[in-house]
């Protein structure tokens, strides 16, 4: 029992343990700046950014489908919503228009996906393209820049800056907070509710699913809806952050938002995923990204390490279900030898 | 024997195990002078703390089919396993034709002459008959095949299970599962083995088949090969086998001709009592028809089928594969579609969706426990549970609490033997699996309870148990549809009996009044022949 419960903090140690190695190696080689307030409101409102849209993911992924259109999604609500704004329509509806592009976008993949059984693979690397290129038509090919009087003070005080005193409550980037909310709202969801356990189902065995009497197709669309409203939050947080839209800004930050679910222990198969293990797991590239550019790694680098952690991530948590099997074979035959 | 003892963590590892012998000891050395083609001898396993095969041995000669006996979990797929290279033992020695045999993987096997078939079907659906066959031993060079050299070996491999008429390009994922699994075992010629594993080879296959592979087994055996067969069914390997060996809890209990015994002493040596009884039955009494099935017809099957159900009554359907069993259960459970037809509950009428039946009263068994019964992945609790959660909710929020509770009070009740309601249903046996899946039916509150071979690959004293529960779900006032291939537990257990052939109800009649020759004769009628009204 408590192996196992270790094992579900997993991501929280290997978080942990690259926390200290970055603060060990700024205070030796930096300026020790990482370990800072300043850093970790930054570290932790840019997380915010790639684990609200996470969560959505997060469900997908447990279902177990995938969705590569999450990235220009983000970009294509955020743009709607800079255009919305730049039109000097009222908040509400800006932000109402906002969620209702999310929406649509995860509502178009669900349907899609539930009807014609195609793999979600393909549905959403064609709805990807898809919603880059709406983006592009909506914004005439260029970024959308909504006038600062537009925008309302709250909106720009979601950003992920550090400005700590303009925050909703002090010192707590308002981003972080909204993160939390959405994130304890959901797990709530998956944890506590039929439809979060359907998805479990689903995600597991389909069939199993079926026979039990659960409504898939609905299940399917409700959980890629759902990404869909997320993903619009993301694209808030995004506008929020450089107070324009640019629908192609989007492009491959749906493998950062996989990475992050992957990370925390979601497995691409389906059924297994936690909301918990989706926020740490954006913390941890967020750390990797803040403690390589204190360091002055070049971004490049940073590429490589992200990319090395998540492989490791994968391969420890397919030791802890005994795969490979040649790797527990060896320590059998040392132990006999 | 004690020469192959080269290898001094062996022997160690022997003189530990020296400490507790088992109660028996097969004769060894008997068979080795009549020149054995394989012998096993003292093969030790553990996984963990737990021991699968304690100093197990035993002998193949060539020309000689051994059956394999045991109940699930005894030990047999593990012992095969040690033999094939997928496990190493622990301990123990292994020798083919005399000369030491210490397999470090799959390919020491199969160069040894050793090849297994499985249960479950291990080829490639996408790629042709040749190359299937020819996977793993192609004869290369520089890493190219070449095809008209091996043509021949593989029509060869091909002509021996009489597939003589198959062609080597077909692609096997078209081809029925018999001729898979005898594709599989012309594979296993081709790599020149002459020791062939059988891992319950017939559980997929429907009757006629089943005779074909016997006779292929014989052919085999008159070549001089050495076979061992695994399976429940004891008719079977009384029509296949030449000896028998039983183990209990990873140990030999027994070991002989198989002409010297009767079933009786084989299931009493499975499961280490005797079994008076291998058919339990609860007294029940069939009441009122109340279920009306009117004829139901389905895409291609099940075609017109009408039928009443009474309550508190065991159904059984028979057919052979094929016939429409599995598909009439789908439809009548709303998992298939349907093109016509309806049923009536207490004369009113249900709508066909799995939600509507499952709320009229329907549980359903699924025959394929691996992939659709059960979420392999997903706990005990979560998998009684699934479908019903909505009587633990209030205000959209389940009662985790009050779930697991009634989730583990029913997990005693079908006697699921597991370490705790959190652990994975992939980790439980076969048995074990098969009562989650039915302890999940019980959870939905299920009246008319539609079971999908119940028993398949289930080890004696489980299936007693579930035959058991059957007759208390009727005592209940419940009904019980009960699909199955094996007619002895059909005609044991059921209060009717249904025969189905070509997606038709052929004949209905009290279990009593079936012989297993008529039930036979009337699953293999042909289409023109008249269909016996069925009538309650």
């Amino acid at each position: 029992m408590v192996k196992k419960l270790l094992w579900q903090l997993g991501p929280l140690v290997a978080l942990f343990v690259i926390m200290l190695l970055f603060t060990i190696a700024d205070s030796i080689l930096g300026e020790g700046y990482f370990m800072s307030a300043r850093n970790l409101r930054v570290i932790s409102s840019s997380a915010a950014l790639i684990a609200v849209p996470a969560f959505g993911m997060t469900l997908i992924i447990i279902s177990g489908g995938i969705d590569l259109s999450a990235g220009t999604a983000l970009t294509l609500s955020g743009t709607a919503l800079a255009l919305s704004l730049k039109a000097g329509d009222p908040i509400m509806n800006a932000f109402m228009l906002m969620l209702l592009t999310g929406c649509l976008c995860g509502l178009a993949n669900g349907v899609m996906i539930s009807a014609t059984k195609v793999v979600p693979f393909i549905v959403t690397l064609g709805t990807m393209t898809i919603f880059l290129g709406i983006g592009q038509i909506i914004s005439g090919e260029s970024t959308v820049y909504a006038p600062k009087e537009n925008i309302p003070d709250w909106l720009s005080l979601c950003y992920t800056g550090s400005n700590n005193e303009k925050y909703l409550i002090p010192k707590i980037p308002t981003s972080v907070l909204l993160a939390i909310m959405l994130g304890v709202g959901v797990a709530t969801m998956m944890r506590y509710t039929v439809f979060g356990r359907n998805v479990f189902a689903i995600g597991s065995s389909e069939s199993t699913a079926r026979l039990c009497g659960i409504n898939v197709p609905g299940t399917v669309i409700a959980v890629y809806t759902i990404a869909g409203f997320f993903v619009a939050i993301g694209g808030l947080l995004y506008f929020a952050d450089v107070k324009n839209g640019n629908p192609s800004d989007g492009t491959g930050k749906e493998l950062e938002i996989i990475a992050a679910v992957v990370l925390g222990g979601g497995s691409l198969s389906g059924g297994r995923g936690s909301i918990f293990g989706t926020m740490i797991g954006a913390l941890i590239i967020t750390a990797i990204r803040s403690g390589c550019s204190q360091l002055s790694i070049p971004n490049t680098y940073t590429h490589i390490i992200i990319g090395c952690i998540i492989i490791i991530a994968v391969i420890v948590d397919q030791l802890r279900h005994g795969s490979p099997e040649w790797f527990f074979r060896m320590f059998r035959n040392q132990n006999t030898a | 024997m004690m020469s192959n003892n080269e290898n001094a963590g062996i022997s160690a590892a022997q003189a530990e195990n020296s400490s507790n012998t088992p109660p028996y000891r097969p004769p060894v050395d008997a068979a080795l002078l009549s020149g054995c083609l394989l012998t096993m001898n003292s093969i030790c396993k553990s996984f963990g703390p737990t021991r699968a095969l304690n100093s197990v041995s035993l002998s193949v000669q060539s020309g000689e089919v051994l059956a394999l006996i045991g109940e699930n979990g005894a030990g047999k797929s593990t012992l095969l396993k040690v033999l094939s290279g997928a496990h190493r033992a622990d301990a123990g020695t292994m020798s083919i034709d005399n000369k030491p045999y210490r397999p470090r993987g799959p390919q020491d096997a199969r160069a040894a002459g050793v090849a297994m078939i499985y249960q479950e079907l291990n080829l490639a659906p996408d790629l042709s008959v040749e190359d299937n066959l020819l996977l793993g031993h192609s004869n290369v060079g520089a890493g190219f095949l070449f095809r008209s050299r091996q043509r021949e070996q593989v029509q060869e491999a091909l002509n021996m299970v009489g597939l003589n008429s198959l062609s080597p390009t077909a692609i096997v994922g078209e081809q029925s599962v018999a001729t898979q699994q005898l594709l599989e075992i012309s594979r296993a010629l081709i790599s020149k083995a002459n020791i062939i594993l059988f891992d319950e080879p017939t559980s997929s296959l429907p009757q006629k088949d089943v005779h074909r592979l016997f006779e292929i087994i014989d052919r085999l055996k008159r070549q001089g090969m050495g076979l061992v067969y695994i399976s429940h069914f004891l008719e079977e390997v009384r029509a296949v086998a030449d000896s028998y060996s039983v183990l209990r809890d990873g140990e030999n209990v027994g070991d002989g001709r198989i002409d010297d015994v009767n079933d009786d002493q084989i299931v009493s040596m499975m499961v280490g009592r005797d079994v008076n009884d291998l058919f339990p039955s609860v007294p029940h009494e069939p009441g009122e028809p109340w279920v009306s099935i009117d004829r139901l017809q389905g895409d291609s099957v099940p075609s017109e089928i009408s039928l009443d159900l009474r309550r508190g009554e065991i159904f059984g359907i028979s057919g052979l594969v094929g016939a429409g069993r599995t598909e009439l259960l789908r439809t009548m459970f709303g998992l298939d579609h349907i093109t016509g037809g309806q049923i009536q509950i207490d004369n009113s009428r249900v709508r066909h969706s799995v939600r509507s039946k499952m709320r009229a009263g329907f549980g359903m068994l699924s025959e394929d426990r691996k992939q659709e019964g059960l979420a392999q992945d997903l706990s005990l609790i979560e998998n009684t549970t699934l479908g019903n959660l909505d009587k633990y909710t209030t205000f959209g929020l389940i009662n985790l609490r009050a779930r697991s509770r009634v989730a583990q009070e029913l997990m005693e009740q079908v006697e699921v033997k597991s370490h705790s309601g959190h652990q994975r249903v992939s980790e439980l046996s076969g048995g074990n699996q098969q009562k989650v899946a039915i302890a999940r039916i019980l959870h939905q509150d299920a009246e008319i309870l539609l079971m999908d071979e119940p028993t398949k690959g289930i080890d004696v004293g489980t299936k007693a148990e579930i035959y058991r529960l059957m007759g208390t779900l009727a005592a209940q006032g419940k009904t019980v549809v009960f699909v199955s291939s094996y007619l002895p537990e059909l005609l044991a257990v059921c209060d009717r009996v249904g025969v189905m052939s070509r997606g038709q109800m052929r004949a209905i009649r009290d279990a009593e009044q079936w012989t297993e020759d008529e039930v036979m004769a009337t699953a293999m009628a042909l289409e023109e022949s008249p269909v016996i009204n069925p009538q309650v």
